[in-house]
């Protein structure tokens, strides 16, 4: 919420300088953020029903299982899971915490926190319209495997 | 026809919602509330975001963004991109629409891929809260871990689409 209210200061403070120096190339930028705004509309309506959907049928308590045993079947799911999911930062790492309280494995907490921030199946159709689906695509598989990556380095690191 | 091609996806998603209310209503229920929460999210974030990218569009020249973060600006352009993406709070959808701007406006595909790659994993008013609840050894391992990996894909991806052509012209067109 504190970052809307400053973004929305910013915007608002940035639009009134632009407004006072030149009305023609205010306009003109709000046409341009009007009609982006548009064109991604329908994708971005589709993407917080696929969240919604994910996060109803697939709760982020409902995972905790797949996190003490490292195995393939347990490291490919929480991969997996935190590619799918969207959890804010605020949830995530709280969420962490505790799994590793519990017992969790580092390198699967790491995995899946970093599958979280780099992997966005759910935001994929947004990314798609925006660079196209080579970038798309390319982006998120590379983040998966840094993921894996950055998680099985920091088990051996921090063991 | 087109109208309701662009809206394929949400008109889906909305069939399955109401199949899950017939079938369990609280699923359904808990579907809306959380589908609300996230439209919120989105309206008071994407808004200020286009209109501002709206402001760089006519108020900033291609070439300051050229010189900055293209294809010349080497170490410079990389310490820049990691520079604005680790400084911004917000979810990672929020850069996309600024990352496009930047790839439209002369940044190279590199930076830009660096930039969205430290907006997803290392901003730093995340960093504060990971710190917060994992510690500092544990944050600052993988923030160590994390930032080169999210430079040298950032080179493979461009090296990788170049061969492809650029980001640009594969960048689907359609309106």
């Amino acid at each position: 919420m504190t970052f809307s209210i400053i973004l929305f200061s910013i915007t608002g403070l940035l639009l009134l300088l632009s407004f006072l120096k030149s009305k023609e190339k205010t306009k003109k930028a709000l046409t341009i953020a009007l009609k982006s705004f548009l064109n991604i509309l329908p994708v971005m309506l589709g993407v917080i029903g696929l969240i919604s959907l994910s996060l109803t049928l697939l709760p982020p308590s409902s995972i905790v299982k797949f996190f003490g045993q490292i195995n393939l079947i347990n490291t490919l799911t929480v991969a997996g899971i935190g590619s799918i999911m969207l959890i804010p930062g605020l949830i995530a790492f709280p969420l962490a915490a505790a799994l590793l309280e519990q017992g969790a494995a580092l390198p699967l907490v790491v995995i899946f926190i970093t599958t979280l921030m780099m992997v966005g199946i759910m935001t994929l159709p947004m990314e798609i319209k925006f660079f196209g689906r080579n970038f798309a695509l390319m982006r998120n598989i590379i983040g998966l495997a840094a993921a894996l990556i950055v998680g099985v380095v920091m088990g051996v690191i921090l063991a | 026809m087109t109208t309701l091609k662009r809206y394929r996806l949400f008109i889906a998603v909305l069939v399955i919602t109401f199949l899950l209310t017939l079938k369990d209503i609280s699923l359904g229920y808990q579907t809306l509330r959380v589908s609300g929460q996230y439209l919120l999210d989105m309206l008071t974030i994407l808004p200020p975001i286009f209109i501002l990218i709206g402001l760089l569009d006519v108020w900033v020249p291609k070439k300051i963004v050229e010189d900055n973060v293209g294809d010349q600006s080497g170490i410079k352009g990389i310490l820049i991109s990691i520079f604005v993406g680790s400084a911004a709070a917000g979810p990672l959808y929020a850069a996309f629409p600024v990352a496009e701007a930047m790839l439209r406006k002369g940044g190279s595909l590199a930076n830009v891929v660096i930039f969205l790659g430290t907006w997803a994993a290392i901003k730093i008013p995340m960093i504060m809260m990971e710190v917060k609840y994992l510690g500092w050894t544990f944050s600052l391992t993988r923030l160590a871990l994390t930032l080169p990996v999210i430079i040298l894909s950032g080179f493979m991806m461009q090296n990788l689409l170049k061969s492809k052509g650029d980001a640009n012209s594969t960048r689907k067109v359609d309106s």
